[in-house]
């Protein structure tokens, strides 16, 4: 899901070639994995249909000379997605990494990402600390490991906001 | 390669002792300052005996003995020994007379001056060719005519001279044929001054020592943190203490230089402004070398013995200083051993002194030295089992304190003993001056004396001679002869009633009475030659004025009395009243009778020298113990200083619980003023008994000595407030709302 | 979930409060409300201004300008004394470490805050020791707190805060010198306590874990706040 954001967001400063945009997305967001050309393809294809983007045709077809050009309705979504927190789950760093990206490439303000995303978090946790409070030794241990684990998520958060600086540099256009 | 570490890490101490910037540098001159005071005091110590045995020496080798019987020879020389003072300045000198062509020649003279010819010695010749001092020229109206070489006087500044005579007479005159005769010299054992040069130097000895020992751990707990720090970056413990020994030989050692540096002032001080018997020629200020050793290297194994054992109590860790966290009990017992000791010697001066007995001087400077110390032990002991009585109800000011006491007394006590030390000094010190005073004070007090001067003439010159040399000298306003016949077992003394009214408390006296002294009553005939005399039953037994020296069965006779009988007085003695309005009334008077009679003594009731000597040594004593006072006072001011920064961030915290400043100041306050009144207490208890004992050897009247416990404790309140007043500045610096920032 | 708090007047508003140590500005106009009873998490990077704008708000520091206001008093306007004297009452305080007075006894120093305000030694000592007992380091009492480890010196120091049983605590990373478990325990003391005494909580934390504990948090960033909206 979150590639399909990513690819529009990235459309956001401007249309671009398919091939453009795996370049891209590789650069901000593919440290583990690249993605595959097949995958920006059927992505574009989906965004198509959805009617988040449109193509520019260009002389000298080919499935690699289209250009995408992201639609007002992309742009609506893509700027909703980011705004919204994340519901607070294990594992999250890829997609709020993505935001975190995405909105400074897009000049937004990222610490809002953040500060909502840490409110997201904080009212889970506040929920798992009362019921650990309440509750027997059985349920102090199940919410003490998603606690930890938020928490981890929620550090990261922290550390990802004191460097957002370093980050904007990297990722500006 | 061993040494080269042990090298390095004494070198890392002694850097590090200065690493606190300011502060650092601050500490270590209070160590070294501490250390210096002491190895100067000991220098100085060192080097008494050498400068008097030197003086000594001298004096010795020009010494007379007038008392042989020898023939009168070619090489014989009749002498007389003369003093008199000048505007305070005691002069003497011996009169020579040579019988033949070969006299003796004293030590520092080229030849015997002739008649009417003096030699003088450089500080008499310095006197006399003042413009000023015309009057003291007059005096023998003699030509100077040589100057005494060092080699015979026993300083730079003695006043001493040779005066060439034809006057003196075998009948009264010792006759000599060599100078230096050997054991011509009983030094008088002038014991009370003996007594209390000792004791001075004992009272100002004791706490500078016991000052050196607070001041070599100064700032330890600053110590401790920086090696923990060191700790954590792998030293072992063994490492530490040897950085710790470096930190206090780095003071050790600048004190001892310091030391040197003071040693040397005080020597040129001495050379400068000694006086009298006590001046020396620099060349005598030699110390004593093995003492000097001794001293160079006894200071820093000792200071660092002292570090090393006040470290004994602490752990230093990586993280941090623990204090032993179950204090160690201060023992009693052997802190008791040193002042029982102290007792022991003392005692038997209870009874008085017997200044015949060898060595007695030791055993009351010993004894004095372990009263003295033993405070400095005691006071550890007694502030501890006071102050872990101390309830910690009261204010919360007081509760902190009390408790901040309660977990740490040493440091506080360190510096606090000192000041113990010094006040039982000063006030033992005290209280044995004033009581010697009162003796001489007494009488004058009580009423002031008509005739001031008493001239006893040393040949026998017609009365008219006097009485015209004494109308003639300006200022005598008026003078009475006294006419004394010495009889087997009986004195008497023949003058007007104005006169006798001054000998003795004869009350109601006119002409024609008699009055018993020590035992003389009525009714008792005495022999005067082919006549005898019988005392009048009206004869009233009184008693002597006190500053008159007893004198054994006398009769105070009015010339009435004794009217028709024809007696001749063995003496005449001249009492002389001086008109206080003329100015040098008194040199003139001995102008005169030195002229008239070489060897006639003055005698003066005001006893100002004696007054003038304890006072200047009152006032040394004072003067020693208010510098040592203020020095203490410093090293309290660090002590607090460094307490509240290491305590910066809980009063950080106190303030923003709420706490008034006036609690933390109050806090501070107590924590000074507990030691400080603890310390008072013991030491005006033990300086008083001292004082009271001291009296007692030197037959002095009891009497507690209000002035020197009042000014000492003023003084000691000073301290406290000072140390207080110099620690809050901190105190406020620190309590601002910044220093709740972790470091 | 965020109960029946946060509603009302605040009990302690900071209004675009600026402050500056020399050149460092540490706040630039942050406005921070704190609600009767409420626990509130004052979060943000290092250096933003979080024990700045606590210290201000608790009196200790003075801002340059804004105002701080304790119902209807502003802090800046009263006197040293009067400052002094709303601490001894109404706030209380724990910190991260090295804040009890290291003679007095782990009683004495709950004691400490109300001997402080007047009370008596007896009084003081036995109010002081059922906070210790509520905290459960009753058997802590006699020992000095050179003897305790941090987490029991830490609940002592909560003791302390809260024996004047005041209405707004103070607390700057009161965990952060503890390993979790032990932070666990203090914040879970702590807070019961609070609540049960209806004292607010101005918490500045950087572990999550232990803001978890608040009903709601603000952010600190750049001597500015983001302060969430307190739940209807
Ligand atoms: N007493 C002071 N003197 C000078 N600058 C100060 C002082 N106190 C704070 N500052 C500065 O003000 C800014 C805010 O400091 P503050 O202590 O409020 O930060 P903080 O948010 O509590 O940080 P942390 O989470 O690290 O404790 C920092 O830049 C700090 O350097
Ligand atoms: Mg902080």
């Amino acid at each position: 899901m979150s590639v399909g954001f990513a690819l529009l967001g990235l459309l956001e400063n401007g249309p671009r070639h398919g091939y453009d945009l795996k370049r891209s997305y590789d650069e901000a967001f593919g440290r583990d994995r690249a993605l595959h050309y097949g995958q920006v393809y059927s992505t574009m294809a989906r965004l198509l249909k959805n009617g988040l983007v449109e193509v520019e045709s260009e002389p000298g077809d080919g499935p690699e000379r289209k250009k995408y050009a992201i639609t007002h309705a992309g742009m609506t979504d893509v700027a909703e997605w980011i705004s919204r927190p994340e519901k607070p789950e294990p594992y999250l760093q890829s997609t709020l990494y993505t935001k975190v990206v995405l909105a400074l490439m897009t000049g937004r303000d990222a610490t809002e990402v953040l500060d909502a995303q840490r409110a997201e978090h904080l009212r889970l946790m506040r929920v798992l600390t009362r019921r650990k409070t309440d509750g027997d030794l059985a349920d102090e241990l199940i919410c003490d490991h998603a606690l930890f684990h938020l928490e981890a998520d929620l550090r990261w958060l922290e550390l990802t906001a004191a460097r957002l600086d370093r980050l904007a540099a990297r990722v500006r256009p | 390669m061993r040494a080269r570490n042990w090298l390095f890490e004494l070198a890392l101490g002694a850097r590090m002792s200065v690493a606190g910037g300011r502060a650092g540098w601050f500490r270590l001159g209070l160590i070294a300052v501490g250390v210096g005071l002491g190895v100067a005091v000991l220098l100085g110590a060192a080097t008494v005996p050498a400068a008097m045995a030197a003086s000594n020496a001298r004096t010795d080798a020009r010494a007379i003995d007038g008392y042989q019987d020898l023939p009168r020879a070619d090489d014989t020389m009749l002498t007389s020994h003369f003093t008199t003072r000048f505007e305070g300045w005691s002069i003497s000198g011996e009169l020579l007379q040579p019988e033949g062509s070969h006299p003796p020649v004293p030590p520092g003279v080229s030849s015997i001056p002739g008649p009417g010819r003096m030699v003088v010695s450089p500080a008499l010749a310095r006197l006399l060719d003042d413009p000023a001092n015309g009057l003291l020229r007059d005096r023998w109206d003699a030509e100077v005519a040589g100057v005494i070489g060092a080699e015979g006087l026993s300083g730079p500044a003695e006043l001493f001279f040779y005066l060439g005579t034809d006057t003196l007479s075998t009948e009264h005159d010792g006759r000599i044929r060599e100078f230096g005769t050997p054991g011509a010299i009983v030094r008088d054992p002038v014991p009370m001054f003996v007594l209390l040069t000792l004791v001075g130097m004992v009272v100002l000895l004791i706490p500078v020592m016991v000052f050196m020992a607070a001041a070599v751990r100064f700032g330890d707990e600053a110590r401790d943190r920086r090696l923990a720090a060191v700790r954590l970056v792998g030293a072992d413990a063994a490492t530490t203490r040897r950085i710790a020994a470096g930190e206090t030989l780095a003071g050790a050692v600048l004190g001892l230089l310091i030391g040197a540096g003071l040693w040397v002032g005080e020597i040129l001080l001495a050379h400068r402004w000694g006086t009298g018997a006590l001046s020396f020629y620099l060349a005598d200020l030699r110390p004593v070398p093995s003492l000097v050793v001794l001293i160079v290297i006894a200071v820093p194994v000792v200071a660092v013995a002292v570090t090393l054992s006040a470290m004994r109590r602490v752990v230093v860790e990586p993280l941090g200083v623990t204090r032993m966290s179950t204090p160690v009990r201060r023992r009693l017992w052997w802190r008791l051993l040193l002042p029982t000791a102290g007792v022991v010697l003392l005692w038997p001066l209870y009874r008085g002194i017997d200044e015949h007995s060898a060595g007695y001087e030791i055993q009351v400077v010993a004894g004095m030295a372990a009263l003295l110390t033993g405070i400095a032990l005691l006071l550890p002991w007694q502030v501890e089992a006071v102050v872990g009585r101390l309830g910690a109800g009261g204010s919360p000011a007081w509760q902190l304190a009390v408790r901040r006491l309660q977990f740490d007394s040493g440091t506080a006590i360190r510096a606090v003993s000192g000041i113990a030390v010094s006040v039982a000094g000063v006030i033992a010190m005290q209280g044995i001056v004033t009581g010697i005073e009162s003796l001489y004070t007494r009488s004058s007090a009580s009423a002031p004396v008509r005739y001031g001067v008493a001239v006893l003439p040393g040949s026998s010159l017609p009365d008219r001679s006097w009485t015209a040399a004494l109308d003639a000298t300006p200022g005598v306003h008026d003078y009475r002869p006294l006419r004394i016949v010495r009889l087997d077992g009986a004195t008497l003394r023949i003058g007007d009633c104005a006169l006798l009214s001054q000998l003795a408390e004869v009350g109601e006296c006119r002409d024609g009475d008699v009055f018993g002294l020590d035992g003389a009553v009525a009714g008792t005939t005495y022999r005067l030659g082919d006549t005898s005399w019988t005392s009048p039953a009206t004869t009233r037994a009184v008693s002597r004025a006190e500053a008159e020296p007893t004198s054994g069965e006398t009769l105070l006779i009015t010339p009435g009395a004794m009217a028709g009988v024809a007696v001749q007085p063995d003496d005449t003695n001249f009492y002389v009243a001086l008109d206080p309005g003329v100015p040098h009334a008194m040199e003139h008077l001995r102008n005169s009778v030195a002229r008239l009679d070489l060897q006639a003594y003055l005698y003066s009731y005001g006893n100002d020298t004696v007054r003038a000597a304890l006072a200047g040594m009152r006032d040394a004593l004072l003067a020693g113990a208010i510098v040592l006072l203020v020095l203490i006072g410093a090293s309290m001011v660090v002590n607090v200083v460094e307490q509240l920064r290491e305590r910066r961030r809980v009063l950080a915290v106190l303030v923003a619980f709420g706490t008034r400043r006036r609690t933390l100041g109050g806090s501070v306050l107590y924590q000074v003023a507990v030691p400080v009144v603890l310390g008072m207490v013991l030491a005006v208890a033990v300086g008083s008994v001292l004082a009271g004992v001291l009296m007692t050897a030197v037959g002095a009247p009891l009497t507690v000595d209000w002035f020197g416990i009042g000014a000492t404790s003023g003084i000691a309140a000073v301290v406290v407030l000072g140390t207080t007043a110099a620690g809050l500045p901190i105190l406020w610096r620190l309590t601002r709302p910044g220093n709740l920032r972790s470091e | 979930m965020t109960t029946t708090v946060g509603r009302g007047t605040p009990l302690l508003t900071a209004d675009d409060v600026h402050l500056s140590f020399g050149e460092t500005t540490a706040l630039r106009g942050a406005s921070l409300h704190v609600y009767a009873g409420e626990v509130l998490a004052l979060m943000g990077p290092s250096g933003s201004g979080k024990s700045t704008l606590l210290h201000c708000l608790a009196g200790i520091l003075t801002p340059g300008s804004g105002s701080i206001r304790y119902g209807d008093r502003d802090l800046a306007r009263m006197s040293d004394t009067e400052r002094s004297t709303l601490r001894r009452g109404a706030f209380g305080f724990v910190f991260q470490f090295g804040q009890l007075v290291p003679e007095l006894t782990c009683l004495e120093n709950v004691a400490l805050p109300l001997r402080l305000a007047g009370a008596g030694r007896r009084e003081a000592q036995r109010r002081a020791a059922t906070w210790l007992d509520r905290l459960e380091v009753a058997d802590l009492a006699g020992k000095r707190p050179g003897q305790v480890s941090g987490g029991q010196g830490q609940r002592v120091a909560v003791a302390r805060a809260l024996v004047t049983e005041p209405a707004v605590i103070f607390a700057d990373e009161p965990t952060g010198a503890l390993d979790s478990l032990n932070g666990e325990l203090v914040m879970k003391l702590f807070i019961a306590a609070a609540r049960d005494t209806g004292a607010a909580v101005v918490l500045v934390t950087h572990e999550p874990r232990v803001a978890a504990y608040s009903d709601r948090e603000a952010v600190v960033r750049d001597g500015r706040v983001r302060e969430q909206e307190p739940a209807r």
